[in-house]
């Protein structure tokens, strides 16, 4: 396939997504707008870590600890501002601060890939256990309560941008949330077809090169890191308008092993394939909630155990090679000479450059 | 003094049990760079095996010491064959392998044992130290882990299966050359391991909620005390283990159990920071 066919089809796709977000609410009722509602904020978390783990080579075992900070920091700055405007800014500026200082702590000391996961895994278990032992009213920021292992309720939801008496409705709701997801997933189409997107890709396949090429790779992953924490905890926020809580089971581990559970089976190294395994996951899983006959573990592991393996590289990687072999197999057909010569030419290309 | 004298086995008590906690992981993390983060899981198994067993009627000594290793050593022979032997020399992909282990481990035991489970009482009785009273359970635990320490260092050290493992794991290739057959020593290195994961599971039982997800609160700790250590198995463990049941001891007394914890695993990040090869890998190289 071309590279301007690639973009045609790339842009058809958002816009199909951008039609079905706006069409959803005639033709789902409330509960369903509202899950879709959940599964699009958890897409966004996917989507970050998609993004360090896929094109920036970081296995974060503890994307969780930006995702709840992010809401966290909604939720203080929501209930002391009574206005969602600059809570969600905060939501944003509060983990990205948080990835800094750990990201710089952990590439610039280049510590390598395994440790890391050990280490941001341990990090999430440091916040849940601080987290979760504020119960009492010594912890607590402005009049904003942490409430402990309670979690803190009745947070208010988004409104009008600076106009606190104007509450969304969960129609409302739902395009912010898939609007942010949409947005979110152009944006980073955006970042790696830039420059910084394509060190970034380097820096993934050969750090060693990267470096001999002038680039700084501490400097390109600690960027990347940054920016997933910025979106992670975007996610969280759009979290906690969705259900008004937030309590420290945000930080659980079963979270951070499902996002990246999500990642598996969707495709690494692919943007739209995160979001695809998040939405099928989470449709799974709440389909085993409520019949209650399997528990929902047992399914997970299972699927992950097969997934890495049989089919390591996950659903939208496994069909994109069927359809492109199709693809290649009509085109042979009738061009044979100029476009084997234009494939040999795209497969020096490093994955996710297109 | 009768306080710094409690105070003193607490920390003992502490590193004890982390050292237990970890050896099995430093067997199969150190000789088979296998991230096996179903950890925690062969802890819960080890345990449920060591209390089903004593509520079945056997003698807890022997459900502890003898039922807990056996099945959980079973356990990881079985895990070795079906899942691990497919990812040797993939460390990330051992890592999601295993914890999707470890959920589907979570999974059975959930659903057919329920949420929680009848623990079993803690044998052995008590003793004072002034005006403090506390268990001769904590000196047991300190007794299994120096007799486990003896005995692993032996294995590897002056057996004949401890130095073929070590030549196995330093170059599988010369040691295939030389007549061993590298994947049943992977095989038995990995079944030993789980087993010391279940003994550790399996004395730390009375002592311990019984809850299928009882393994999260451990394996992070196993983790970061064993890559604290570095690659020697015994004496980085050892070392790594006294530090941070030290540490974590000396910060619950001074605020809370919780900041004890989130204590411990801060110094463990400075000291990967400092230390990347671990403590071992500084101080001890060469050794065990």
């Amino acid at each position: 396939m071309s590279d301007t066919a690639k973009l045609s089809v790339q842009i058809a796709a958002v816009l199909v997504a951008c039609i079905a977000v706006a069409l959803m609410p005639g033709y789902v009722d409330l509960f369903q707008l509202m899950q879709f509602t959940l599964f699009a904020s958890m897409a966004v978390l996917a989507l970050s870590l998609g993004f360090i783990w896929g094109f920036g080579g970081i296995l974060c075992f503890g994307q969780t600890a930006f995702f709840g900070l992010g809401a966290y920091a909604y939720a203080v700055a929501a209930i002391n501002f009574g206005d969602s405007t600059p809570a969600i800014l905060m939501a944003i500026i509060v983990p990205s601060l948080f990835a800094l200082a750990l990201g710089y702590f952990v590439f610039y000391g280049r510590i390598s890939d395994v440790y890391l996961g050990v280490i941001t895994l341990t990090v999430t278990l440091i916040l849940f256990n601080v987290f979760n032992s504020t119960a009492g009213d010594e912890y607590t920021i402005g009049v904003a309560r942490l409430g402990g292992f309670n979690g803190m309720p009745a947070v208010p939801t988004f409104n009008m941008p600076f106009d606190p008496s104007g509450i969304l409705f969960p129609e409302h709701s739902w395009y912010v949330t898939g609007g942010v997801l949409i947005a979110v997933y152009v944006g980073l189409r955006l970042l790696l077809r830039s420059r910084f997107g394509r060190v970034a890709v380097a820096v993934r396949e050969n750090e060693t090169r990267a470096a001999l090429l002038g680039y700084d790779p501490r400097v390109v992953k600690l960027w990347v890191f940054v920016l997933g924490g910025a979106i992670a905890g975007l996610a969280g926020a759009l979290y906690v308008n969705w259900g008004a809580f937030v309590g420290p089971t945000i930080f659980a581990l079963s979270l951070s092993a499902e996002i990246i559970i999500w990642i598996c089976i969707g495709g690494l190294g692919t943007l739209i394939g995160p979001v695809v395994g998040c939405f099928l996951i989470q449709y799974l899983v709440s389909q085993i909630g409520s019949q209650q006959s399997f528990n929902s573990n047992l399914i997970l592991g299972a699927i992950l155990v097969v997934f890495v393996v049989l089919l390591p590289k996950g659903l939208v990687p496994t069909l994109r090679n069927l359809i492109l072999s199709g693809w290649h197999l009509v085109g042979d057909a009738r061009r044979k000479g100029a476009e084997a010569k234009r494939n040999d030419l795209a497969a020096g290309q490093p994955v996710g450059a297109e | 003094m009768d306080l710094a004298a409690l105070l003193a086995l607490n920390v003992i008590n502490g590193a004890a049990s982390l050292f237990l906690l970890c050896l099995g992981l430093a067997i199969i993390f150190g000789m088979m760079r296998i991230i096996n983060l179903a950890h925690g899981e062969f802890v819960m198994l080890g345990a449920y095996a060591a209390v089903l067993s004593a509520n079945a009627g056997v003698n807890i000594w022997i459900a502890m010491l003898v039922v807990a290793p056996l099945f959980v050593g079973l356990v990881g022979l079985l895990v070795e064959r079906c899942l691990v032997r497919f990812l040797y020399g993939r460390l990330v992909d051992s890592m999601l392998a295993t914890w999707g282990l470890s959920l589907l481990i979570i999974g059975i035991v959930t659903t057919i044992f329920g949420n929680t489970m009848q623990g079993v009482p803690t044998p052995l009785g008590g003793f004072s130290i002034g005006d403090y009273r506390t268990s001769w359970y904590t000196l047991f635990l300190l007794a299994v882990a120096i007799v486990m320490m003896a005995i692993v260092y032996a294995v590897l050290r002056y057996t004949r299966y401890g130095l073929i493992a070590r030549a196995v794991m330093q170059n599988p290739d010369m040691a295939a050359v030389l007549g061993v057959n590298p994947t049943h020593v992977y095989m038995a290195t990995f079944s030993l391991g789980a087993a010391v994961t279940g003994l550790a599971g399996g004395v730390l039982a009375p002592v311990s909620g019984i809850t299928p997800v009882m393994g999260g609160a451990y394996v992070a700790k196993a983790f970061i005390t064993v890559v604290g250590g570095g690659a020697a198995i015994i004496s980085g463990t050892l070392s790594a283990s006294g530090l941070f049941g030290f540490v974590n001891q000396l910060g619950a007394y001074f605020t809370t159990p919780v900041y004890g914890e989130v204590i411990l695993f801060l110094s463990a990040i400075v000291l990967i920071r400092l230390l990347p090869q671990g403590i071992s890998g500084r101080f001890f190289k060469g050794t065990v």
